[in-house]
């Protein structure tokens, strides 16, 4: 077990760091870059919260999804295979269910404020 | 500490040196070109791509400053083998093209550049003013009278752009959908990451190919950041016409309504300012032929697709260390994006 802080703290305080310290600082592409910066260790620290349920749902859709068992990864080259292949199908029980499922926790990641995203959600 | 710095000031130094010659080069071949008495006033690195360099400069002849833009492979040579992208002599006959057959408004090409110019493979075409970024188009106040006309003008410009007649062309790549389609899985397949929405996707476009469409030229790239607008005109200037090919002409049309190019505006899917009827409108009243709506949907799916497997694609150059930047690095995690935008389109929610 580590110390305090956590690592969500960590990632927090120093993205504030580049927005209100580093970024009036800047100018032009480093200034674009900085930016850039910030948003990904937001994506971070999202994932840091949100991931181990959302990976742990998918895993158990996906283990009912295809009767099988392995990895997230194996799982979902399994499904990939079996989408191309055609042997699962939008009409297939749960596959739809399950991607919109996938790629919503995805976007909550990794880009909340998309438009489609926010669309989905009803906001 | 000390070999560091010789070595930073021996790269300065070989950069000015090398930008010294561009300079003269430059000068020497707008005298040849365009005036004997040219004088050569700036130069501005604009933008630096993978296949292409844009700069900006501005040329004194008589009395008078002639700003320009020479379009050249990086560093002047091009790698042949993995490119798309056209020749920059073939890029310049089409704006060439464009301009004086299907009377498009393009940045006019003033001369393609010759061996003996010393500056490599590329092009000098009139710099043209107007805004090409799209938040400033879709949001600020001064573009708000000529929004409402864009999606009309998009119709009107690819039905005209379309009508050129292939004989016309120089030699282009063929792409119809399977191509495309094929292209893009070798990329995914290298990317070697599983993404199932792709792969529903793929499947779909497969399955659900156009039969027989008509062959024409198409742009390859008709969207938000390749229009030049301004508040009096709308669409000043077609630019980056390097993807341009011989392909199904509802490509263009299904590119220009790819969520990504609306930039949050959601509810117009032309570009983020227009209405598809609009657009389908215009397009058929400059064309004279008829749109297939869900035709023009297939390739909206396609681009999409196109442009998640693009973001993969530039994060590769992260993974492999061609570019260490942490813009190519995030630039991965926007793939989810689309694939929000496929289901949306393949599967909707509430059905």
């Amino acid at each position: 077990m580590q110390d305090l802080p956590e690592s969500v703290e960590i990632i927090d305080v120093v993205a504030d760091f580049i927005r209100t310290k580093l970024l009036p600082q800047l100018e032009g592409h480093s200034a674009f870059h900085a930016m850039v910066a910030a948003n990904a260790l937001d994506i971070v620290k999202r994932e840091l919260k949100i991931a181990p349920q959302e990976n742990q749902a998918e895993h158990g859709r996906l283990v009912s999804l295809l009767s099988s068992e392995g990895s997230l990864e194996d799982l979902n080259r399994e499904l990939c295979e079996k989408i191309a292949s055609g042997e699962l199908t939008l009409e297939t029980n749960g596959l739809k269910e399950h991607l919109w499922s996938t790629t919503l926790a995805k976007l909550s990641i990794d880009q909340p404020k998309y438009s489609a995203y926010r669309k989905s959600l009803g906001v | 500490m000390m070999a560091q710095k010789t070595t930073s000031d021996e790269t300065k130094a070989k950069k000015d040196t090398s930008l010294e010659d561009m300079k003269a080069s430059l000068a020497k071949a707008c005298q040849a070109h365009i005036d004997p008495s040219a004088e050569l006033m700036s130069l501005k690195r604009l933008s630096g791509g993978a296949s292409q360099e844009t700069w900006s400069f501005n040329i004194e002849v008589a009395g008078k400053s002639l700003p320009l833009i020479l379009r050249r492979a990086p560093g002047g040579q091009r790698d042949a083998d993995k490119e798309t992208a056209l020749p920059l002599a073939t890029e310049a006959a089409l704006i060439d093209l464009a301009d004086t057959v299907a009377h498009i408004r393009v940045p006019p090409v003033r001369f393609v550049l010759a061996p003996e110019d010393n500056l490599g493979e590329g092009f000098i075409m009139d710099h043209v003013e107007g805004e090409t970024i799209a938040r400033k188009i879709l949001r600020d106040a001064e573009f708000e009278a000529i929004r409402p006309d864009l999606a009309r003008q998009c119709g009107e410009i690819l039905g005209r752009l379309h009508a050129i007649p292939i004989e016309q062309c120089p030699e282009l790549r063929t792409a119809p959908a399977h191509e495309e389609l094929a292209q893009y899985r070798q990329t995914y397949i290298a990317h070697d990451h599983p993404h199932p929405v792709f792969e529903l996707a793929f499947k779909w476009l497969a399955d659900n190919a156009p039969k027989n469409p008509r062959i024409t030229l198409v742009h390859g790239d008709f969207r938000n950041g390749n229009l030049m607008i301004t508040p009096e005109v709308g669409i000043a200037a077609v630019l980056d016409w390097e993807l341009a090919h011989l392909g199904d002409p509802m490509e263009d049309l299904g590119w220009l309504c790819v969520n990504s190019w609306r930039f949050g505006q959601i509810d117009k899917p032309v570009g983020g300012f227009g209405q598809r009827e609009e657009l389908f409108a215009a397009y058929e009243k400059s064309s004279g032929i008829p749109v297939d709506p869900e035709q023009v949907r297939y390739w909206e799916i396609l681009g999409t697709l196109k442009w998640g497997i693009m973001c993969t694609l530039m994060y590769e150059a992260f993974r492999n260390g061609t570019d260490r930047s942490v813009e190519r690095a995030a630039i991965g995690r926007r793939a989810s994006e689309t694939e929000i935008d496929l289901l949306h389109l393949l599967a909707p929610q509430h059905q």
